[in-house]
């Protein structure tokens, strides 16, 4: 092998690696490396300045590959592969050094700091002394896209990637679509019916000729990659055929079971078998096998009896489905954090105590209580409602430590709408701050108090308990520095949002990270939003962060506009960096074949072969085989002994 | 602790790999934690990628300690990398021992990419639980 011409690169990054690492040393020691022609640090590497030096360094020293001393590769590998491309080198020789978060961020001490530095540096430098000229493998794409989540986010990403042409295949955990949305009564900052502008929607989606519906189903694993994922998908029965289904409501009628409604919050109840709401879609009635007597004729049967349809058929089973899809997008929303958390908010001993969604149903024209809004315990018109926001979030020592960012806009609309509802009731509002960012949102604040005259009261909320038929609120206003009783009718807690169990799962079974309060984990915070770490999968809505409904529409647009993009192309490259074998040294014991979680090595005739599509570089065979014989392109053995050799100079 | 003890900074090697661990570690720098620097990063794909080979070579180039960490059992990237790393704990330690090497010179550790504080505080922990045992020389090459 003819020895390599390497240039090093060293980035201050401003003062951000700089300031601890000196950099003209790190890059006078790289230089003195063997397989080094040229070195130099610049002051932002990754600016249009600092790549075409690279491309010109390249150029004038005939380098053959590439090490960048900077940030994370996170960040820049894509970057400076692409520029190393651009001078005409394959972008798979340059390697990145992360001698700033690993390091510079890290440290304080100069000495120290320079030292790593220089480790980190050599031990690329090593790496690119063995690194291979690769160009990216080409694969075929599966246009078709996988929706998880039918909430306003799945639908509208479903919706824009439909209407650009791609198949659609929409995945929803419930017997209808419409998510949390569904379940307000009206949105912020407008007012508007939130059932009014979501239902178009949703025919919208059911009508679509490039979109399947699949409510009542859960992906239970997913396969493959970026433009060809495989994914496993269980079809709940619901026992109702929905093309015979007359949605008219015969067999509710004469179902004797009976359990709090989902879709109300519990504020009502719903039959064994049920309709989530009016307009569900898909348009039919779905029987809950746990609730349900036992699907025997012979125990019940009632339902079927009296469906003069045929819709009912108690013999439908769990079908598994595998559907081959080229992108996914997971828009799995969010739950409220758990009333149970909240103790001293006296859940579960202090009647009429609710958190906002129960709220929306009693102020819904098509809830529990038509649009009346009553106390639950005795349905008399509440005339002192207290509202508290932040319950569960901003409390870092106890509960949630982020914002959840819409409670003080829903808060600010349920005082309204109270007050629209009960002119002559009380509204009080506890806060710590008021966060009405968002267009039309502080005038829509500013009108709940000074039009709707809602009381806003600057302070927490430290005990409620039950006092003849009111609800004791102790609490204390911080502007006036005087503690606060109020005797209420009923109380709203502004709970918390918090990633939905369904988000939890949707991450494990798709290998997605999540951030450290549980929410789905953007590939950049600020450049890479609605991608997730894993090349294909995209992210929608409030799966990713607490968002308003604007900003998930936004977002899911966003997902859409990227998976469009992705399957617009005829072929996806595939990194070439896949294991190898080495047949002078297989012996064909297939020890690899058993350790490759992709299935993408086989034998043939008494040696191990690769398929290339289909093998994600994860080198699993290569720390199984005995004999040295199966490796990884581009993190050799070889290379990882020197870098270790490198790491310990 | 002695004066030598305190004075001692073992020398770490750290197999990161590139989907929880190496990104938690960035988490630490973004998050401006600070932790000894004694370990070198290696970014490599997968903990699953680790040969007991590599590990041996860390204390044969003079390491006094060597990391190893994946995702957290069950969020493996590449599905089951990290089983066929655990499964390789036992033998590395057993292996160790047997040559004479104290089996706690090598750590396994699960970080995810959003813990970032636990990064640093494995790194400040094993720093801390390497500084009793002293240099190690059983296995390194050069023993001048």
């Amino acid at each position: 092998m003819t020895k390599k011409r390497t240039g090093v690169f060293v980035c201050h990054c401003g003062n951000n690696i700089a300031a601890t690492v000196d950099v003209a040393r790190v890059a006078k020691e790289m230089s003195a490396e063997e397989t080094v022609v040229y070195s130099q640090d610049y002051v932002y590497m990754c600016s249009d300045p600092g790549q075409n030096a690279v491309i010109q360094a390249i150029k004038d020293n005939q380098l053959d590959s590439v090490v960048v001393s900077c940030c994370s590769p996170s960040l820049h590998e894509k970057t400076f592969r692409d520029n190393a491309t651009r001078a005409g080198i394959s972008g798979f020789t340059c390697e990145i050094a992360n001698i700033r978060e690993q390091c510079a961020w890290v440290h304080k001490d100069r000495d120290v700091g320079t030292e790593k530095a220089i480790k980190i540096s050599r031990s690329a430098v090593r790496r690119a002394g063995r690194n291979q000229s690769l160009e990216p493998i080409a694969v075929p794409v599966t246009r078709r896209v996988m929706v998880i989540g039918g909430g306003i986010a799945g639908i509208q990403a479903s919706l824009d990637m439909a209407n650009a042409g791609l198949e659609v295949l929409l995945v929803e955990k419930q017997a209808t679509l419409g998510g949390h949305m569904l379940q307000l009564s009206e949105t912020f900052p407008t007012l508007d019916c939130s059932q009014c502008i979501l239902s178009p929607k949703m025919v919208e989606v059911s009508r679509h000729p490039k979109i399947t519906v699949m409510t009542y189903c859960e992906v239970q694993e997913v396969s493959g990659s970026v433009g060809n994922f495989k994914a496993k998908i269980l079809k709940k029965p619901t026992f109702v055929d929905p093309e015979k289904c007359k949605i008219c409501d015969d067999c509710t009628q004469v179902c004797p079971v009976v359990v709090p409604n989902e879709y109300e919050l519990g504020l009502t109840a719903r039959r064994a078998i049920y309709i989530p709401y009016a307009q569900a879609i898909p348009a039919s009635y779905t029987l809950d096998e746990d609730a349900c007597l036992g699907l025997n004729p012979i125990r019940c049967g009632k339902c079927k009896d009296v469906c003069e349809a045929e819709a009912i058929n108690y013999d439908m089973r769990p079908e598994t489905v595998v559907e081959e899809v080229g992108a996914i997008v997971v828009a799995t929303g969010f739950d409220l954090y758990g009333q149970e958390n909240l103790g001293e908010y006296g859940y579960g001993k202090v009647e009429d105590v609710l958190d906002g969604l129960q709220f929306e149903r009693l102020c819904s024209a098509s809830g529990a209580t038509s649009g009346h809004v009553l106390r639950p315990s005795d349905h008399k018109v509440p005339k002192d409602v207290v509202f508290i926001q932040c319950a569960g979030s901003r409390d870092p020592a106890q509960h949630c430590a982020y914002c959840s960012k819409i409670c003080c806009m829903y808060t600010a609309k349920h005082a309204s709408l109270y007050k629209h509802h009960v002119p002559d009731g009380r509204a009080y509002v506890f806060y710590i701050d008021i966060r009405s960012g968002g267009k039309g949102y502080e005038e829509f604040v500013q009108r709940t108090m000074e039009e709707d005259g809602a009381i806003y009261l600057r302070g927490r909320v430290s005990k409620l308990y039950r006092h003849n038929d009111k609800i004791k609120v102790l609490g204390t206003d911080t502007l006036t520095g005087q503690n606060v009783e109020i005797d209420a009718d009923m109380v709203v807690l502004a709970l918390a949002m918090q990633p939905s169990k369904g988000t939890a799962d949707a991450a494990k079974v798709l290998k997605i990270g999540r951030d450290k309060d549980g929410f789905l984990a953007e590939a950049h915070p600020k450049l890479k939003p609605v991608e997730s770490v894993t090349a294909g999968i995209f992210l929608a809505g409030a799966a990713q962060g607490p968002k308003d409904i604007p900003e998930t529409v936004a977002q899911a647009g966003a997902a859409a506009a990227k998976v469009i993009a992705l399957l617009s192309q005829a072929t996806l490259s595939h990194a070439p960096t896949v294991a190898r074998v080495r047949r002078s040294h297989c012996t064909g014991c297939e020890m690899c074949v058993t350790a490759c979680p992709y299935h993408a090595i086989r034998l043939e005739n008494g040696k191990a072969v690769v398929n290339e599509v289909l093998c994600e570089g994860c080198g699993s065979c290569t720390a199984t085989c005995l004999r040295a014989a199966i490796e990884v392109k581009n993190a050799t053995q070889m290379q990882v002994f020197e870098m270790i050799e490198a790491c310990l100079a | 602790m002695s004066e030598e003890e305190q004075a001692y900074e073992p020398k770490i090697v750290a197999f990161l790999c590139k989907w929880c661990s190496s990104a938690g570690s960035d988490l630490a720098g973004v998050s401006r934690i600070q932790y000894p620097a004694n370990a070198t990063p290696i970014t490599v794909p997968c903990s699953g990628s680790i040969s007991p080979l590599y590990i041996l070579s860390a204390f044969n180039k003079g390491a006094d300690g060597v990391l190893l960490s994946g995702c957290h059992i069950g969020d493996c990237h590449y599905i089951e990398g990290n089983y066929l790393a655990r499964r390789k704990i036992y033998l590395i330690k057993e292996l160790l021992e047997m040559v004479g090497v104290e089996p706690d010179r090598f750590r396994m550790s699960w970080v995810s990419a959003a813990e970032g504080a636990k990064y640093a505080q494995v790194v400040k922990d094993f720093v801390a639980d390497l500084k009793p045992l002293g240099p190690q020389n059983k296995l390194k090459a050069d023993r001048t």
